[in-house]
């Protein structure tokens, strides 16, 4: 347990623009008996609790309020298990979802959600967060590879929800906690599902003379009945930044590209770049590339994962917005977001999952510039009004946190957040695990004000 | 008024109330208590667009008619078939379809619905989205709770592009063995001598694989897919006479009903403060069980 004034700083944030919450005191279980203990000991004193994995969520879920005991499960890092004939890991919450990666290579399996910060990210963090990644568009997020996870409910008691194979009989309280925010409680080890490696790769490279070909390519693209392994977007901007650290061969010129990664058995593979080819010809595309082998892969990807670190070329600060579209409604939408910082007078940067219509446009400023942060903040909330008028949601994969609440009424009826608050009260009766995230509440903890840095090697 | 508030109106806030679909898992979870008021979901296909991979559907809609409008684009849902059944239907019971492995779960399926609460009131679980965090998951929730949370009205589902091919395939052979000759077959079932292996996907790979096997495992092309044994059940491990597993499932397909095994005592303290939650005076199809599915 620490209560320093360090660890209180360090453990005060997330990766967030939330401003310092207040840390109660620290807690470093490393089991779970330990986690049950923390959650008791915090009800004994009348606190509520906040789990936290590795502190990269974006929207303020780790941010702790009202002085909570924070819950980290930074020593809970252990490959408990790996199965290989039944295709399934028990880990605990505290391992880093790249470590998962690594550790399973050569196995022929792997753990398919990629989230961008993979370096740092928790299992546990993914799990709560139903996160995603650019190979969660044909392989599915999360919760998709999520078969069980044992949680310390917010009463302290031990439970073990989903079944290592299959679904378990009765609700689905695992697939309900998923995604949960660290409201539902705290997951302490994880049944995660292993996906065989595919045995052909195939990464496309494309580029275009205005954003508006590239988002229409993708609606094109899925309109074809093609599902990609992954489909991602990068603007110009993004491009600039990025090909100096990645020397990929990006086109300098181009208003954006195209990253498609076709997966699967060759025959497949084969016909499904053709059709890929051919729809990007007739949208617009201006080069089709193919990589010829590993190595122009890696580069490609490597460009694409240097995008977040190379924002910071450009400008100091960052707010990173999150929303999902149809994706027959890109072209439109990327031009209104562009048009929405043009009219603020903010650079924004997009690169984002393209495939399954989730945006993350990033607007890029200084802070110190007087007034910026009115119009970073009005920029951000059209640019979320405008992806809801579409008929989009509010959030693809960083979840509601703090940031969002103030929005849920403008996708959710009071009927529906009554029916999402019944759900967590169920969990939850006395309102201690992470208390005033998701819903709306009255509390005006954390308030959006301060920015974090651009973290080193990650990538959105 | 619209067929959501028509269906709002004849669920009512007071009084037993169940839902029928096509009757055909009637007595899945137990028979809804005699006394309770019959209530159809509305039925029909409301859109469907196949470029994005998403369809509108009322969920009295016979899942053949959701079937047969999506293949005239080459997509289907990760609904399991079964003759006669409602979408609606489906969805509560929750059972996934033979070919899971391919197009999911049937509880990544749901993306949006939209359903009368017990206190009469219409609300939404999900969004229209194919990717959507925002708020707690509460279509998962409803997939498999056999009508006991919400009643649902209408459904956003999402789509996948149909396999060019589909193939069984049977022989001799472990499970484990028939799997690893494949690249994620849609299907594996296995009768404790013979594996039957549905290869799914573009009718080369299809082909190759299938000769992979014929060669090295001596399998052989089946003509229709294999028939189930009527009563499905938890795999324990040991396979019952006359039963058929699905590998990787979980799920055994016997010629006898088993009682679903009991959740832990926390389990199940857990779905009850969830279903008294969502239902305070018990009135959604009052009778059922989730937990137990034995049928
Ligand atoms: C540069 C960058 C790129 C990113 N890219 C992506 C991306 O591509 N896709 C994506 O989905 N996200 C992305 N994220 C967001 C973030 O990394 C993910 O949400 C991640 O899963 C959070 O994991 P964490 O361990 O850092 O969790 P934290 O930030 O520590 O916590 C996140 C939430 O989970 C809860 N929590 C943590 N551990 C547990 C537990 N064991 N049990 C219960 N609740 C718990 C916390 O209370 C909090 O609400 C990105 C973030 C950054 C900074």
């Amino acid at each position: 347990m620490e209560g320093g004034a360090s660890a209180r700083h360090l453990y005060s944030r997330d990766g967030s623009i939330i401003t310092a919450g207040r840390v109660g005191v620290v807690c470093l279980p490393d089991s779970t008996d330990q986690v049950a203990a923390c959650v008791r000991i915090a009800l004994d004193h009348g606190r509520a609790f906040v789990p936290r994995g590795a502190g990269t969520g974006l929207t303020g879920g780790a941010v702790p309020c009202d002085d909570p005991v924070v819950i980290s499960t930074t020593r809970m890092d252990r490959i408990l298990e790996v199965d290989v004939d039944r295709r399934i890991a028990w880990v605990e919450p505290g391992v880093v979802n790249l470590d998962l990666t690594r550790h399973l290579e050569g196995t022929g399996l792997h753990f398919a959600p990629d989230p961008s910060s993979q370096q740092a990210c928790t299992i546990g963090g993914n799990v709560a967060n139903n996160s995603g990644g650019p190979h969660c568009l044909l392989y599915g997020v999360t919760s998709v590879h999520v078969a069980a996870v044992e949680v310390v409910l917010p009463d302290g008691e031990v439970v073990v929800l989903g079944e290592e194979e299959g679904e378990a009989a009765g609700y689905d309280l695992r697939g309900a906690f998923v995604g949960g925010e660290g409201t539902l409680g705290i997951a302490t080890r994880i049944a995660v599902r292993l996906t065989p490696d595919p045995p052909e790769i195939r990464t496309m490279l494309l580029d275009f003379s205005t954003i508006e070909e590239a988002a229409a390519t993708v609606s094109a693209v899925i309109a074809a009945g093609i599902v990609p392994a992954a489909l991602e977007l990068m603007d110009q901007q993004v491009v600039r930044a990025v090909e100096p650290f990645a020397n990929a061969g990006y086109p300098l010129d181009a208003a954006a590209v195209l990253i498609v990664e076709i997966d699967g058995l060759a025959a497949g593979v084969e016909r499904e770049i053709e059709v890929v080819a051919r729809v990007a010809h007739e949208t617009g595309a201006r080069t089709v590339r193919v990589a010829a082998d590993d190595g122009e892969r890696d580069r490609i990807w490597k460009g694409r994962k240097a995008a977040f670190g190379a924002i910071a070329t450009i400008k100091p600060s960052y707010y990173l917005h999150d929303t999902v579209i149809p994706r027959t409604r890109l072209a439109e939408v990327v031009s209104g977001v562009n048009e929405i910082a043009d009219r603020h007078g903010l650079i924004v940067m997009n690169v984002f999952h393209a495939g399954d219509g989730n945006l993350h446009p990033i607007l890029v400023f200084d802070d110190r510039e007087p007034g910026v942060m009115d119009s970073v903040f009005a920029a951000g909330e059209e640019i979320v009004r405008l992806s809801l008028e579409v008929g989009g949601v509010l959030s693809g994969e960083h979840g509601i946190g703090l940031e969002k609440r103030r929005f849920m009424p403008l996708l959710f009826s009071p009927a529906s957040m009554e029916a999402q608050r019944v759900l967590r009260d169920a969990f939850d009766p006395d309102g201690v695990a992470n208390p005033h995230k998701v819903l709306p509440s009255g509390s005006s903890c954390g308030d959006i004000k301060e920015l974090p840095e651009v973290p080193e090697g990650v990538w959105v | 008024m619209s067929r959501l508030e028509d269906f709002r109106d004849r669920v009512g806030s007071s009084g037993p109330v169940c839902v029928r679909g096509g009757g055909t898992r009637w007595l899945v979870g137990g028979p809804p208590s005699a006394g309770s008021r019959e209530v159809r979901a509305p039925s029909g296909v409301v859109s469907f667009d196949p470029a994005e991979m998403t369809v509108v559907v009322g969920a009295g809609t016979p899942l053949t008619e959701l079937t047969d409008a999506l293949s005239e684009h080459d997509q289907e849902v990760a609904l399991g078939a079964a003759p006669g059944a409602t979408v609606g239907g489906v969805l509560a019971v929750g059972w996934s379809s033979l070919r899971r492995a391919r197009i999911g779960s049937v509880r990544d399926a749901l993306l949006q619905a939209d359903c009368v609460g017990a206190n009469g009131a219409l609300f939404t679980a999900g969004g229209p989205t194919v990717k959507n965090v925002s708020g707690y998951d509460l279509c998962r929730l409803l997939v498999g709770s056999l009508g006991t949370l919400a009643l649902i009205g209408q459904v956003i589902l999402r789509t996948w592009p149909s396999p060019e091919r589909t193939l069984w395939m049977q022989g001799p052979s472990t499970p484990e063995a028939a799997r690893d000759a494949c690249y994620r077959p849609s299907s594996l079932l296995w009768d404790g001598r013979l594996v039957s292996v549905c290869l799914e996907g573009y009718g080369a790979d299809v082909a190759g694989e299938a000769a992979f096997l014929a060669a090295n495992l001596g399998f052989s092309e089946m003509a229709t897919a294999p028939t189930l044994p009527p009563h499905r059940s938890r795999w324990t491990g040991l396979l019952p006479e006359g039963g058929l597993l699905e590998v990787g499932s979980g799920v055994v397909h016997g010629p006898v009903a088993v009682d679903a095994r009991k959740p832990e005592p926390g389990v199940a303290g857990l779905a009850a403060r969830v279903r008294s939650g969502f239902d305070p005076e018990g009135r959604l199809n009052p009778g059922r069980d989730p937990y137990r599915i034995a049928a």
